[in-house]
């Protein structure tokens, strides 16, 4: 009798070694494609990197120069999507953590913001072009692709905020009700700034989605070289997804410019996980210091 | 000014703003049908959504966009056969089986994954991915099927993970405790009665990960190989509705029927990820948790 049971605890034990070795090599497989397309990345982009990579306009037909007009491209462009979405992501998280009771109007923009947040990159690209760039005659360029871009990342700046105004206790608005204070002023002074860095933490987040998209550009903002640098929020740019595209499927000379594919494509992800990081180490240190 | 009603002021100006986005999402069903829409007249619905036959630039040019929605199913179908797995099983190592200081370094690197720019992805598929079949399985090309469901597959984990992840810490306490309590193992514990109750959860997470790779372009558009064909192998290339979108939208005349057919495309394209949407919605709404008091 024993025996069978000692067999039986014998076997059901293996039963989990087995299962928790999957388990854990799944997760190690996901580490390692991270760490592997981060290593491939840096091996065959670092050599590349240079002051003039960084700061010179490409020439000789995109063989040869750097990458300056693109990353400043990017740059403006996610500038421009930020300050698009961020007053009107915290403003709208705002309203459903603080103002909204259950209702048909709640639900409907929840409902709403989680369409939002499903439509594909092209479809908003396909929206840009439709809307700004021919109905508002804003025609290809920054204003257009920040535009777009800030509507992508608005779900996600939203659901930040929302997450970090409901994390911040109960009580802190008690007190501040109770002392005569009215709601918005409670909310001014009190909620958002103990929410801010939560918020920080999701706008931050949006930023790196911002930098990092392509279809969105390609038909509202995005051209392959541009002569001068941009003057207005009415010109076309460059950016680095969009240069990586190009240069990789529709260039003249593919092989002659991998050594710059590579490394505009290092680039790009030093400045998309540099930006993550940021939000995950402000994110981690917040949480260690929380007061509440 | 009343204080009341600065405070009723207030309330309504935030409200307006929380309505940009249904009204955001509003104009984009309108302008894609206001552009879409003129395709109708010169091909019926069921030609462009049946139709055989993607000519768009021929004279006469034929509408037929089956080609590319089966593309598409394909490509998510096999990203989902290797991304649910892995994705699924890696939320139960981190919310079970992790030690905490590994937990939040996998979640870190979840994270991370999903902040990899897909054009970046797309690329690593073009310049290793590509070779490496080709080589491997004596192709003519690289870029097909299988590539791209294997990129796809990256995309869509870490959403399948991270919702997945958050529906197994869901499960209260007392199912474990009481499982543990019958003289249950972990193993036991974990499939017979943690994924059983995260199971909505779980299954929200499956299909936004679907919906994340049928709506994905960059990838599909560099490394599927763009045949607008109904494929025969896996190792056949395909030409997915995003990757059409993007890569014909700039040769297609501004106001032209071809410029309609792709945003036609951007509309079956659009519908097809908003029922994904509302499904998830629907399940994870249904079949909430609302506490031990319900079993």
């Amino acid at each position: 009798m024993q025996a069978v049971l000692r067999a039986s605890m014998t076997w059901r034990y293996f039963k989990q070694k087995v299962f928790f070795s999957i388990v854990s090599l799944s997760a190690l497989i996901i580490a390692l494609a991270l760490g592997g397309l981060i290593v491939y990345i840096m091996v065959h982009g670092v050599s590349v990197i240079s002051w003039d990579f960084l700061v010179l306009p490409p020439t000789d037909s995109m063989t040869k120069g750097g990458i300056m007009p693109a990353i400043l491209g990017t740059l403006y462009l996610t500038v421009g999507a930020i300050a698009v979405a961020l007053p009107l992501g915290v403003v709208s998280a705002v309203y459903l953590a603080e103002y909204a009771k259950q209702g048909k109007f709640v639900r409907l923009i929840r409902i709403g913001i989680n369409c939002l947040a499903g439509v594909p990159s092209v479809v908003f690209g396909l929206f840009g072009l439709g809307f700004f760039v021919v109905f508002l005659q804003f025609g290809s360029c920054i204003l257009s692709g920040a535009l777009t871009l800030g509507i992508l990342i608005l779900p996600t700046i939203i659901g930040a905020s929302e997450e970090a105004l409901k994390a911040v206790p109960q009580t802190f608005r008690e007190a501040s009700l109770a002392l005569g204070v009215s709601k918005w002023q409670t909310i001014y002074k009190i909620v958002l700034p103990s929410a801010l860095p939560g918020i920080l933490t999701g706008s931050i987040l949006g930023i790196g989605r911002a930098a990092g998209e392509t279809a969105p550009i390609m038909f509202t903002a995005a051209a392959f070289f541009t002569a001068k640098l941009p003057g207005s929020i009415f010109d076309e740019v460059m950016a680095l997804p969009y240069h990586i595209y190009v240069l990789a499927t529709a260039g003249t000379n593919i092989e002659a410019t991998r050594p710059i594919q590579y490394g505009t494509v290092l680039v790009l992800v030093a400045l998309v996980l540099g930006i993550d990081l940021i939000a995950i180490v402000i994110r981690s240190y917040m949480r260690k210091k929380k007061r509440w | 000014m009343s204080r009341h009603f600065k405070e009723a002021v207030i309330k309504g100006i935030f409200a307006a703003f929380a309505f940009v986005s249904v009204l955001t999402l509003a104009l984009i069903v309108v302008f894609l049908f206001r552009e879409g829409i003129p395709i109708f007249k010169e091909v019926s619905v069921s030609n462009f959504i049946f139709g055989k036959e993607w000519y768009p630039t021929y004279d006469p040019p034929s509408y037929g966009i089956w080609p590319l929605i089966i593309g598409s199913a394909v490509v998510t179908l096999f990203s989902s056969l290797l991304a649910v797995p892995l994705g699924v099983l890696s939320a139960v190592y981190i919310a079970e089986i992790a030690p905490s200081s590994i937990r939040d370094i996998a979640k870190s690197i979840i994270e991370l994954l999903a902040g990899i720019p897909s054009v970046v992805l797309g690329f690593f598929g073009m310049v290793v991915v590509a070779p490496f079949l080709q080589e491997t399985f004596d192709l003519p090309t690289g870029l097909n099927i299988v590539n791209a469901s294997v990129i796809l597959a990256i995309m869509a984990v870490p959403t399948i993970s991270s919702i997945s992840e958050d529906a197994l810490y869901a499960v209260p306490q007392e199912f474990k405790d009481a499982s543990y309590a019958l003289g249950a193992t972990k193993y036991e514990t974990i499939i017979k009665v943690i994924i059983p109750a995260a199971l909505s959860g779980i299954s929200t997470a499956v299909i936004l990960g679907m919906a994340r790779a049928i709506g994905e372009t960059m990838v599909v558009l560099m490394v599927a190989g763009g045949a607008a064909a109904v494929p025969e192998s896996i190792f056949d290339s395909v030409r997915p509705m995003p990757a059409s979108i993007a890569a014909e939208m700039g040769e297609a005349p501004f106001g032209g029927g071809h410029y309609h057919a792709l945003f036609a495309t951007g509309i079956v394209l659009f519908m097809l990820t908003l029922i994904f949407n509302l499904i998830a919605d629907y399940i994870s709404r249904k079949f909430r948790e609302v506490g031990s008091a319900t079993l």
